[in-house]
């Protein structure tokens, strides 16, 4: 089929002879190129059998939609004719797609092809959500990115306004450049917000990328070697709490120890011991298995805390039975930041011979913890709290005297059978490298968050009045601070202080909106446990995001005030709890 | 290695800061600068030489670290500290 092709219907107004000429010498070289079975060959996806004989080799034509031609020069061509030269090299798919005798549409395929990837332009000063996640472990802020296209200020489209509309300034008042003060009022680090230490992403990356051999297969040299680290690791964690690492048992995360620790104890010592004990202010993991312990047949008793959320060990002592198994109290709350009197309970529990456990998520790393001075048989570590991967947690067994554990995941036996499944060696290194830099840093961090703690809450609590300080003031852990603003709105206040990576309550509540319910526990009012909120300082937090929390967090608390009627109330001297509200 | 003189030490720390300065994520940027002048004001006064070799392999060795991370992660980083 030489000679030239006549277009057709439609194509002559546009039919442009240059290219066309074009067109048919590269389709000569193609007809050439397929005289030999093994080029044909090669341009299939198909395997041989399938393909077609080289006597029905479809030639391709080209049709344009008319386009009105002015002045028409080679580069002026339509844009349908721009997508043929580009599509030509996908022509011999093309031809099994529209299997029209001796035509191509191609097209027809560039509109297809172009009208399925389309990309949607954002409008000018349009606001585009980053990342919103209502179910992490950890709570993660909405960052609104709005998309300038400013000619001087293209490439730098990072800046980003947090909150709502009311936060926007307009282009000009804004300066993009390096110095921009907005650029590094970033992100409020909290512990809460976790990130990775640089030192602990270094200890992982070797062995994410070469050394990935199985730590259980005992015969090649990539085993040998992930074993080794593993047990490094586990020694690591071992020397953090002051245990032997025989005890240590790497798990998926706190959530997973939790539960290990409770389903396993209660399940094995069930003939003869029925009754577990634990505390109002738990994590939800451990008060979600107890739940599920309750309907197996167990009696579990939920201990009250004191106003100050510490619990009264007398009542402890008095609630411990013949019958009583586990202990499971936590050792700092997430919530409020509150430190138990974990050595008195640690003893109390060894005198009556009841297994204590203790989620210690949050305090590893962080306070000096020793299993063996404070008696704990069992505790669970997590990985993201020391700065750590996520994904990863340790459970720290005692041996000696042995505690015994059902174990919750069967499987090859691995992790002394108590919780079978390939340890990831990645994370399980992440993690020791994480204690074993927490060990180092403990005292330096320590005193630079309490210091950056007592920055916070002064500044705050002098500016504005009202505010309480949930949990005791002294049996606390400096970094993770609880406070109620009475008289403002809750979720106004959480909306307006978008910016700074807080939530009310606590990350796996935050879904829902009833106020915590460790808050109810110590005995807020519902109104200030609405409008509470926790603020949490790490190793990684700096002055300047103390400074700049606390100075929005006055702004907003006041602005929000003078909206409020209750506050105009209180300021002219009315007791709110002496009005008798009418009841339509 | 022989004792290390002062100069050495000094240059040492000059070139931590001024590797940690490239950390392009803002928090890591701080916490380096931040830790490793606190490192370097209170380790001081140290007299022992072994301690002093001891420490100055440490800060070599977080040198290294540094150099390897303070790269960024291409395309990994937060949108709002690419500066």
């Amino acid at each position: 089929m030489g000679g030239k092709i006549a277009p057709s219907w439609g194509a002559d107004k546009c039919f442009v002879p240059a290219l066309e000429k074009k067109r048919e010498d590269k389709r000569q070289e193609f007809r050439s190129s397929l005289d030999s079975t093994e080029n044909f060959r090669s341009l299939q996806t198909d395997p041989p059998s399938t393909h077609k004989p080289m006597a029905k080799v479809p030639v391709v034509r080209v049709l344009f939609t008319p386009r009105p031609q002015q002045g028409r020069t080679a580069n002026d061509r339509p844009a349908s004719a721009q997508a043929v030269v580009r599509l030509r090299r996908a022509s011999v798919l093309t031809t099994r797609l529209l299997p029209i005798k001796n035509t191509t549409y191609l097209h027809v395929v560039h509109r297809v092809v172009t009208e399925s990837i389309k990309s949607r332009e954002l409008e000018k000063d349009e606001l585009r959500p980053l990342y919103m996640d209502f179910q992490a472990t950890t709570p993660m802020v909405c960052i609104f990115l709005p998309k300038y296209f400013t000619k001087i200020h293209k490439c730098c489209w990072g800046s980003y306004f947090m909150g709502l509309t009311q936060n926007i300034l307009p282009k000009d008042q804004l300066s993009f450049t390096r110095n921009c003060s907005l650029l590094n009022k970033q992100l409020r680090s909290s512990i809460f917000f976790l990130r990775q230490d640089p030192r602990v992403l270094d200890a992982m990356l070797p062995y994410q990328v070469n050394y990935y051999g199985n730590p259980h297969s005992r015969t090649h040299a990539y085993g040998w070697e992930s074993e080794s680290a593993m047990e490094k690791a586990r020694k690591q964690v071992a020397d953090l709490i002051s245990a032997d690492p025989r005890e240590i048992v790497f798990t998926s995360g706190a959530t997973e120890s939790n539960n290990m620790s409770i389903k396993g104890v209660a399940r094995f010592y069930k003939p003869k011991k029925k009754h577990i004990i634990t505390t109002q202010t738990e994590h939800k993991c451990v008060l979600d298995s107890c739940r599920v312990l309750e309907s197996e047949g167990f009696e579990v008793t939920y201990l009250p805390v004191k106003n100050n959320g510490l619990i009264d060990i007398k009542q402890l002592e008095q609630t411990i039975r013949s019958d009583t198994s586990l202990v499971s109290i936590m050792t700092v709350n997430n919530e409020i930041g509150v430190k138990q009197p974990i050595q008195e309970i640690g003893h109390i529990c060894q005198s009556k011979n009841v297994f204590f456990h203790t989620d210690a998520a949050q305090a590893v790393g962080k306070i000096p913890i020793n299993v063996s001075d404070w008696k704990i048989d069992l505790m669970s570590i997590s990985g993201h709290k020391i700065y750590g991967p996520k994904g990863v947690g340790a459970l720290y067994v005692r041996r000696r005297p042995r505690v015994r554990i059902e174990p919750l995941q069967s499987g090859g036996g691995q992790e002394r059978g108590l919780r079978s499944g390939t340890v990831p060696t990645p994370l399980a290194v992440g993690l020791g490298a994480a204690c074993e830099i927490a060990q180092q840093e403990m005292e330096y961090d320590h005193k630079r968050v309490s210091m950056l703690a007592s920055r916070l809450v002064q500044k705050i609590m002098s500016e504005i009045p009202e505010v309480v300080m949930n949990g005791d003031s002294e049996q606390r852990y400096p970094g993770c601070i609880n406070l109620s603003f009475a008289y403002v709105e809750g979720e106004s206040l959480l909306m307006a202080l978008k910016d700074v990576a807080l939530s009310s309550g606590s990350a796996c509540t935050s879904a829902s909106l009833e106020p915590s319910y460790v808050l109810r526990a110590i005995g807020a009012d519902e109104d200030l446990a609405h409008s509470s909120i926790r603020f949490g300082i790490g190793r990684f937090t700096t002055e300047e995001e103390v400074d700049y929390t606390a100075e929005k967090c006055i702004q907003q608390v006041r602005r929000l005030r003078e909206m409020s009627p209750l506050w105009e109330m209180v300021q002219e001297g009315i007791d709110l709890k002496s009005i008798k509200w009418t009841q339509h | 290695m022989a004792a290390s003189s002062k100069a050495q030490v000094l240059s040492l720390y000059r070139m931590l800061i001024k590797e940690s300065k490239k950390f392009p994520s803002y928090n890591y940027r701080t916490y380096a600068l931040r830790r490793v002048r606190d490192a370097f004001r209170e380790n001081h006064k140290v007299d022992d030489p072994k301690v002093q070799e001891q420490l100055i392999r440490k800060a070599w060795d977080t040198l290294a670290l540094i150099q390897r991370q303070a790269q960024g992660h291409l395309g990994w980083d937060l949108a709002c500290e690419r500066q």
